[in-house]
Order: structure tokens, then C-alpha cells, then sequence
């Protein structure tokens, strides 16, 4: 119980975990996936498994958008960046994502592509303002929180009339995404992941609320609990699971009460329906074509759609051989399991994205991952 | 880039633009996605935009686990830093 001396409200984590070891049937596993990259963080930070009893297992699901951006697309704004001389801004998190031939960002920038890392879309307008001969694009990556601030630029764009901005869109949703990992053959056919619940994402819940998610709970009889970031509430909800699971429930609960409602942000889904629609299909690493799990741009305003402003070639897009990212994301495979873990790969000099941002399960093992492991040998010999 | 930080709204201005305070440093954001902001409230800051109003107590909480996680010093490099 090491771990516990750390947190914040000692007794209060204490009284959970006991309460865990309490309510977990030894007779069965307990599988909780955490969607999101924040969940995934706290968890290694804070040792919460190191609290867990044995049958009590977390998987860590596809949450980071910077890990799930399938190689093809960061291809296409190397290329759209050096073949259409355009200031290609982005987020610091996508810079040092590796694409084919381990090309990322940062490579093409040093080779004199004038590509820029912005902290807000108002940073990537403010470069369209100051640089009217030129063409700005933002490359625009993220989840349900980060799709509203997109929104927003097109829209003030428009306003401003603003010609040369424009938005290579690659945002994706995050129910889809459960649907679809609960959907695949790994879980139904092989078995490999068994997943009996989800904790919920904190702050894309925010933004969407929590009535999407009844539909999974209702459609795949999985219980998900809206969890928030901190190590107690990720304790918290995984109790909320285990009492749902023991109970044959399958609901969603919302244990982020302090933060989410079940309607979210009505303001920001209405800007965001204004702007964007459902692509039919679009690629997530490690889990494929996902059906209705991304959106483009409306044709309303197709004059800052990127995609329509700028042709990419075709090309043969290949990750790393061997980097395990795929698998990872889904959950069949913990990144010790990769040939290239902490070898030929780790966060200074990343093979795939999993090992790029702190959120990354790979990552977060590399950072988290060996103290960890040190520890309950240490604990163990202490005890023997 | 999927945390949110809490900050303190200082100033308003009249087109969809505040001025919160974070932990000694200002920042310009935007308010375009939140409703009936004062100023005194809190609110979650991503990637430069206001998300949603917290109470102060949960600003707090939030504040002081980022702290203790390590992540407060590089969100707030983030926000200070970059193209301004
Ligand atoms: S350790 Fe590196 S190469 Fe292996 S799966 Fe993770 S990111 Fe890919």
C-alpha cells in the first residue's frame, strides 16, 4: 500500500480500495477498459493497479487522439506542408509522431517545410491574419473537447473572411470507438480482451454529456461510469463498476457529477453540428475503418475545408515494423509485449505513436511502468 | 493536449474573449463556448478556449492534483508558450 502515502486524502483512498477487495468476487475477473488518455495517465501515476486485488485488471483502450491518428494522415500533412508551401500549424503533441519512413513533423520542419506548433486555433488564425500571402492550415487533431475550438475558427474565419484559412479535419468521436472495440473479433470471436465495463471520458463528457453512452450500455450490456481525472475517482468508479457487474447492471452512472450533466455543452454541439457532419467511414490506428467515428467539413463551408483545397498523391503509408501500437490501442497487447519497447524505442526517439504523448499507454509504462515493476520486486523481497 | 486547466476569469470583453489568471501568469482565451460568464468564475481552459464553468472548490482540487502529478508546470509552458 505504498502508493496510498501519496494520495491527498490518505483515509478516503484507503476506505475505497478495502472496499474493492471487499466486493470483488474472487471467483471471477473484473476487465475495466479506460477510454481515455487521462484515466490511463493517473492510473500509472498514482500505482492505482498496485491497489487493486488480482482479478481486478485495467485495459487500456485507444484515448489518445495523437496515438489513434492512422499513419495516411500524417503523411498528408507532411505533404500538404512541403509540396503546397503552405504554414501547415498544429498542436505540440503531433510533432514528433514518426509517419512512413519515420518521417514526422519535426523532421519535415528542420528540412525547411514551414510548419508551426500553436497552443489554440486562435494562435493558427492569428498566423492567417499576419500572413495574407500566404496559405494557413491547421491541422486539427482531437477528441470531443478539442473539435468546439475548430469549430470556432472556421466559423470566425468566415467572419473575418479570412481566404487563406483552412482546416485539414481529422476529429473523431469517442462513442463510435467504444461501439466498435466492443464490436471487433478480438473481443467477440477470440475472446483475447474481455472487457466487463468502461470507465467513461471525463471531459469529452463534458462537451457531449453522458446520454450517448446509454446506448452502449443498453445495445452491449457494459456497464460505463463517467469517470473523473483524479486517482480517487478513477477508485471511485472502478467500485461503481465492480457493484454493477456483481449485480448484472449495465448502466451509465456518472460519478463526475461535479463536472458532467447528461446534456453536455448544448452551446458547443450546436457549433460544432453547424460546421462539421459524419464521415461515413474513417481510420483509427489499431482498430481499422470505424463507421461514423469522425467528421468533416459541412459543404457550407467547404471553402476552408483543406481536403477540398489541396490534392495529396496516393501513397503506400506503412508504420513501423513490428511497433505493437495496433494492438495496444485495442487492448490485446500491453507495450512490454513490443520487441522495440525501451529498446529501439522510447519517448526521446518514439517508433510509434504510443510513445509519443504523456497520455499514450506506452509512454506512460516507460515513464511509470519500470518504477513500478522495481517496486513490487522490492516489496516482494522485503516480505520473503 | 486533452488536459483542461482551471482558471479564474479576470476580465471580459465584449467580443467572446476573457482574460483568466493562472497560477501568476494571464492569458487571453476564449469565451466563445460558454454561457453567462462573470467575472470571478472558474472555468476549465483547452487549448485556449473556456469549456465550462467549475465551482472554485473543484478549480481547487483539480489545480492541486495537476500539481501533484507534475502536469500544472507543462500545461502552463504550453499555454505561455508557443506562438503567440
Ligand atoms: S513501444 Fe514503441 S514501437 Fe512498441 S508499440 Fe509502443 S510505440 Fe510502438
Amino acid at each position: 500500500m505504498k502508493y496510498v502515502a501519496e494520495y491527498r486524502d490518505k483515509d478516503l483512498a484507503k476506505s475505497v480500495a478495502s472496499a474493492i477487495q471487499r466486493e470483488a468476487k474472487p471467483g471471477r475477473t473484473y476487465n475495466i477498459m479506460e477510454f481515455c488518455g487521462g484515466h490511463t495517465h493517473a492510473i500509472f501515476r498514482y500505482g492505482v493497479q498496485n491497489l487493486m486485488p488480482e482479478n481486478v485488471h485495467f485495459v487500456h483502450g485507444p484515448g489518445c487522439p495523437v496515438c489513434v491518428l492512422p499513419v495516411r494522415r500524417l503523411d498528408d500533412a507532411v505533404e500538404i506542408a512541403e509540396r503546397h508551401n503552405v504554414i501547415l500549424c498544429t498542436y505540440g503533441d503531433m510533432m514528433r509522431v514518426p509517419g512512413t519512413k519515420q518521417r514526422s513533423l519535426i523532421r519535415a520542419k528542420a528540412d525547411g517545410a514551414d510548419i508551426r506548433m500553436v497552443y489554440s486555433t486562435l494562435d493558427a488564425l492569428k498566423i492567417a491574419r499576419d500572413n495574407p500571402e500566404r496559405e494557413v492550415v491547421f491541422f486539427a487533431i482531437g477528441f470531443e473537447t478539442t473539435t468546439p475550438p475548430t469549430a470556432v475558427a472556421i466559423k470566425q474565419a468566415e467572419e473575418e473572411g479570412l481566404k487563406n484559412f483552412s482546416v485539414f479535419c481529422n476529429h473523431v468521436l469517442t462513442p463510435s470507438a467504444i461501439g466498435h472495440i466492443l464490436q471487433s473479433p478480438e473481443v467477440r470471436e477470440l475472446g483475447t480482451v474481455q472487457i466487463d465495463g468502461f470507465l467513461g471520458p471525463s471531459h469529452v463528457s463534458s462537451v457531449i454529456g453522458f446520454e450517448p453512452y446509454e446506448y452502449f450500455a443498453e445495445e452491449f450490456q457494459k456497464p460505463v461510469v463517467i469517470a473523473g481525472f483524479e486517482p480517487l475517482d478513477v477508485m471511485q468508479s472502478t467500485l461503481m463498476l465492480i457493484r454493477q457487474i456483481n449485480e448484472g447492471r449495465h448502466e451509465v452512472e456518472n460519478e463526475y457529477t461535479r463536472v458532467v450533466t447528461r446534456e453536455g455543452n448544448l452551446k458547443a454541439q450546436a457549433l460544432v453540428s453547424d460546421i462539421f457532419e459524419l464521415r461515413t467511414s474513417f481510420e483509427w490506428r489499431g482498430l481499422g475503418p470505424v463507421p461514423y467515428s469522425a467528421l468533416q467539413i459541412r459543404e457550407n463551408y467547404a471553402d476552408f475545408d483543406a481536403e477540398r483545397r489541396f490534392e495529396v498523391s496516393p501513397k503506400q503509408s506503412r508504420e513501423v515494423k513490428s511497433c505493437e501500437c495496433p494492438a495496444i490501442l485495442r487492448g490485446v497487447k500491453k507495450p512490454t509485449d513490443c520487441k522495440l519497447f525501451g529498446t529501439v524505442c522510447t519517448p526521446d526517439n518514439p517508433m510509434g505513436s504510443c510513445m509519443v504523448s504523456s497520455e499514450g499507454a506506452c509512454a506512460a509504462y516507460w515513464t511509470y511502468g519500470r518504477y513500478r515493476d522495481k517496486t513490487a520486486r522490492q516489496q516482494k523481497e522485503a516480505a520473503a | 493536449m486533452c488536459l483542461a486547466i482551471p482558471a479564474k476569469v479576470t476580465e471580459l470583453s465584449g467580443d467572446d474573449m476573457a482574460v483568466v489568471a493562472l497560477e501568476g501568469v494571464k492569458k487571453k482565451i476564449s469565451t466563445a463556448l460558454v454561457e453567462d460568464l462573470e467575472v470571478g468564475d472558474y472555468v476549465l481552459v483547452h487549448v485556449g478556449y473556456a469549456l465550462h464553468k467549475v465551482s472554485p472548490e473543484e478549480a481547487a482540487r483539480t489545480l492541486k492534483m495537476m500539481a501533484e502529478a507534475g502536469v500544472l508546470q507543462e500545461e502552463l509552458e504550453e499555454i505561455t508558450g508557443g506562438a503567440q
